[in-house]
Order: C-alpha cells, then sequence, then structure tokens
C-alpha cells in the first residue's frame, strides 16, 4: 500500500493519536473521581460513556436534525463561496472593493445574528443554514480565490499564445488548479459549521443536539450535554475524513510530487 | 484516421478559423516570405531600480521553414524577444510582424491532472474541438514522434526529457506557423538533453515550422540551427548571424559543427 501522505495519517500517527486521547481521557478520569468534583460540574468519562449508549437513541435522533442542518449548510456555503471566488477572480476591481466587507461580514458575531435571524425566520431550517452558510462560505471563498490565482505565470503566458479566451483559461487552467485548494477551504468549513449549526440551534429551536445541550444543563443532565458534544467531535471528524478521502479519490495528482518541473 | 507515411499537422490545416483577438491579430506577411520580422526593436521595463532597458535596436528576421538559433549572454532581452514575437507584449520603438507564434517555456508545464494526450491536445481543446476529437487528432503525432504508447501516461509518470518531448507536441499541435522556444531542453541533464535535441531535430524535419530557438547553449544552437544569431549584453540587440550550412543529421563530434561553435562562442566572447 502506498504510505499515505502527511504524518498524522499514517499508521504511527494513528497510534499516537490514539496513545494521546487515552492520556488525555484518562487524566480528566483521574481528576474526576480523586478531587471530589459534583458530577453535574464535571461528569467523568465513564459518566459520558454511559449517558452516550443510555441516551443512544435520543442522540441519534438529534443528531439526523443537527447533519442535515450541516450538510445542507456546507452546500449553500460551497455555492455562494464558488461564486464569490469566482466573482473576486475575474473581476479585480470587485475584488478592491468587495474583500474588505466579505473580511468584515466574519467579525459580526454569530452569537447577536443567530436571534434576530431566528426573529425573522422562526424554528424553521431557514436561519439555521444562514448561520451555518455565513461562518462557512469565507474560509471556501479564501482558499479557492487564493488557488484560482496560484496558476503559474508562464502558464497563462502559454494560454494566450494559444489564444484561449478568459474563460477558456479559467475552464482548461485555473479551475482545475484550484480543486485542491476548494477542498481545503471545505474541510475548514466542516470544523466550524458545527459551531455554526450548534448555535444556531441554542438561539431558538426545537431540536437538534445544540437544543438538546442548551435543555440538558438546567437539568443537572450534564453527562448527556457531554455525550452530545462527543456525538458532534466524531460527526465533524467523520466528514473531515470523508472529504479527505473523496479528495485522495478525486484529485490524485494533488498529492504527487510534480515530478520534472524544477 | 489519417493516411499513412508522413502525416502531419499542417499549419494551414486549422482546426477552426483563426480567432481573431483584439489587439492581436497577425499582421499581415506581405511580400516577402519572412514568416518573422523584427526591425530595429526597442523594450524597456520600469523596475523599481528605474527603467531597465531589454532590448536596444533588435533585428531578426526568419524566412518560413528556417531555423534561427538565437545565443546570448544571460538577461540580455533574449526571453523578451519571444514574447514580441508572440505578440505577448509590444515593442516600444521598432516593429514586429509575422505570422502567429506559439510559444514553449523552459519548464514543460503541463497539467497535472491531464495525461500526456490530454496535454499534447490543450490547443485543440482551447481551439474548440471536442475531446475525443481532439485526442483523435494527437495520437497520430504521438507515434510518429516516437512516443507511442506514452500516451495515457500522467505527467508525473514521465521522466524529465519525456515530459519536454509533450510539451514540444502540444506546442506543434497549436498549429501556428511559428514556434517561439525559450530555453526547452535548459532544465535537462546533459545526456537527456543531447537525445531531446536529436529529437527535435528530427520532428523539425517532419513537421516544417518557422523556429525562433534561444538558448545559452551554443552547441544545440549550431546542431539545431540553419542560422545562430548572436545578441549583445543589455540592451540587447543582434550583432553576429552566423549561417549553419552543415548536413543534417549533425553530430556534435562534426568537425564543421565544432569549428562553428567556436566561432559562435568567439562571437559571444567579443560581447562580454
Amino acid at each position: 500500500m502506498r504510505p499515505l501522505v502527511r504524518g498524522a495519517t499514517g499508521g504511527a500517527g494513528v497510534l499516537r493519536a490514539i496513545v494521546l486521547a487515552t492520556a488525555l481521557l484518562g487524566g480528566w478520569q483521574a481528576y474526576a473521581q480523586l478531587s471530589g468534583i459534583d458530577d453535574f460540574l464535571l461528569p467523568a468519562p465513564t459518566e459520558v460513556a454511559r449517558a452516550l449508549y443510555h441516551d443512544r437513541s435520543l442522540l441519534w435522533q438529534q443528531l439526523t436534525v443537527t447533519a442535515g442542518e450541516v450538510l445542507l449548510g456546507i452546500v449553500v456555503a460551497l455555492v455562494a463561496g464558488l461564486a464569490c471566488a469566482l466573482t473576486l477572480h475575474l473581476w479585480r476591481a470587485v475584488r478592491r472593493t468587495a474583500y474588505p466587507l466579505l473580511v468584515a461580514s466574519q467579525t459580526v458575531p454569530i452569537v447577536i445574528v443567530a436571534p434576530l435571524l431566528v426573529a425573522w425566520w422562526g424554528f424553521d431550517l431557514a436561519p439555521k443554514l444562514a448561520i451555518v452558510g455565513l461562518v462557512c462560505f469565507f474560509p471556501v471563498t479564501v482558499t479557492t480565490l487564493d488557488g484560482l490565482g496560484s496558476v503559474d505565470p508562464e502558464l497563462r503566458k502559454l494560454m494566450r499564445t494559444l489564444d484561449a479566451s478568459r474563460w477558456q483559461t479559467l475552464r482548461r487552467v485555473e479551475a482545475p488548479a484550484a480543486l485542491p485548494a476548494l477542498f481545503s477551504g471545505a474541510r475548514i468549513a466542516v470544523a466550524v459549521a458545527v459551531i455554526g449549526a450548534v448555535l444556531a440551534e441554542q438561539a431558538g429551536s426545537s431540536d437538534g443536539l445544540g437544543h438538546l445541550i442548551i435543555q440538558s444543563i438546567p437539568q443537572f443532565e450534564t453527562a448527556r450535554a457531554y455525550a452530545a458534544v462527543a456525538v458532534l467531535s466524531a460527526f465533524a471528524i467523520a466528514l473531515f475524513g470523508a472529504l479527505t478521502l473523496a479528495e485522495r479519490q478525486l484529485l490524485p495528482w494533488a498529492h504527487r510530487p510534480t515530478g520534472g518541473t524544477p | 484516421m489519417p493516411a499513412k507515411g508522413a502525416m502531419t499537422v499542417r499549419p494551414e490545416a486549422p482546426v477552426r478559423e483563426p480567432r481573431t483577438v483584439k489587439g492581436r491579430e497577425p499582421r499581415p506577411v506581405g511580400a516577402h516570405a519572412d514568416a518573422v520580422r523584427v526591425v530595429a526593436v526597442s523594450r524597456a521595463y520600469a523596475t523599481r531600480r528605474g527603467p531597465v532597458r531589454a532590448l536596444g535596436g533588435m533585428s531578426l528576421r526568419a524566412r518560413a521553414g528556417e531555423v534561427v538559433a538565437v545565443v546570448g549572454p544571460s538577461g540580455c532581452g533574449k526571453s523578451t524577444l519571444l514574447e514580441l514575437i508572440c505578440r505577448l507584449q509590444a515593442p516600444d520603438a521598432g516593429s514586429v510582424e509575422g505570422a502567429p507564434a506559439v510559444l514553449m517555456a523552459q519548464r514543460d508545464l503541463l497539467l497535472p491532472w491531464a495525461s500526456a494526450l490530454d496535454n499534447a491536445a490543450l490547443p485543440l481543446l482551447v481551439a474548440g474541438a471536442r475531446r475525443a476529437r481532439a485526442r483523435e487528432r494527437a495520437r497520430p503525432l504521438f507515434a510518429q514522434l516516437g512516443l507511442g504508447g506514452f500516451e495515457t501516461a500522467m505527467p508525473h509518470e514521465l521522466s524529465g526529457g519525456m515530459r519536454q518531448r509533450v510539451a514540444v507536441l502540444r506546442t506543434l499541435l497549436a498549429g501556428k506557423p511559428v514556434l517561439a522556444l525559450d530555453e526547452p531542453f535548459a532544465s535537462l541533464d546533459a545526456l537527456t538533453r543531447a537525445q531531446t535535441q536529436e529529437w527535435l531535430a528530427q520532428a523539425l524535419a517532419r513537421e516544417s515550422r518557422t523556429v525562433v530557438l534561444v538558448t545559452h547553449d551554443v552547441e544545440e544552437a549550431v546542431v539545431l540551427a540553419d542560422r545562430v544569431v548572436v545578441m549583445s549584453p543589455r540592451p540587447g540587440r543582434d550583432v553576429a548571424s552566423l549561417p549553419v550550412e552543415i548536413a543534417r543529421p549533425r553530430r556534435r563530434t562534426d568537425p564543421a559543427v565544432v569549428a562553428l561553435r567556436e566561432r559562435t562562442l568567439e562571437a559571444l566572447g567579443a560581447q562580454t
């Protein structure tokens, strides 16, 4: 088997990750049991595991709600991010005027925007998609824009001597060259999408893991809240891994040394 | 299927009507048969440390079908000359006329996601051919020029010499009468370079094109060209034109080749 690129994914890397996770959990367990801290404040990992098992159908049901929001939100973000990146790439004037606004859009505190969106659009899917889309389209836009601009200037000259139109250069050269960057953007988006969905649910929702967390804490079901967090993390890791695998399958060329080019 | 034998990709058989790009139409060649006609051209660049004159009074002519090698000290504006010939830039003074030209750079610039065949067929795709049709047109050239069997190879699977050959095929398939080659083999090791030069000589014997070959390798110039033009240091201009009247195929150990190489080096040496 071909050794997988980038250390952390190799066999030794996985082993080290497991050792590290075990050590952290062990430390947590020891602290929770030995310090005599109340279970409501800090449940031990075993308590969280028990909650995971006990509430499995509830957690699964809520995960399907949140997962739907995350996945649809990422689709929204990909469409919006691609459109933004292409627009900014093709029109330099737009880039100069609109890029600062894009950056500004990321400084708007979601915690404030989320309740407003809920007030406008109710407890439906729409405000969740808007929030997940808002936090996710930025990494997609920035990485894709960089990818589109990363094409070798010599290659651009070659395309010009082939009488390639702007569209041809975009289609034949720039767009394929930007695909690895698009995947990087999507991987970053996955991680923030989960946070976005939880915030959106907490702002106003009748279900979802974010809603479950907000409910569990006043009910002194802290272990259940932690279990929900564990489920969310596992979901994000699975999505991240799926994207990485998909990229390896779809863009094998992006992970090879380029060879003869000095 | 093309007929057997010396099937060539002729410049006058375009896949489509040559697209006229605003401001870049090929100038009329006129009565003279020069495919390239650069007359007393000057070109300067603005840099942070003030303007740099790349070319000053450079002239160059290439008859249709002629292979002209341009040698000169580094930084003498050779690449600028090729970009002028390809209409990638315009001269500050003087005139550039001639047939449409395609540029081939020192690096192969192959697209890592496309097979060798698709890379070579890129100009046909850009010209609007469908993928199947473009491949069909590119495939015979692979067989004729000794690249048969490498069609489906990805660029990373090819050696430097093979990559450069695929880049040459792509340049040929652009279907332009003039090839502007910018140190095409400079990044290859000595042995591979010699083999690839030999291969290019054969390819050019099959595919009659006008070639302007910029190189710093005097031997390459003498082995490949009909005429060697020597440039001065920056601002570059032509200072000598040495016809290479040696029968092909030329061996680099041939006394006539060695003698002309020495003369070219002398002409170069007088400039530095």
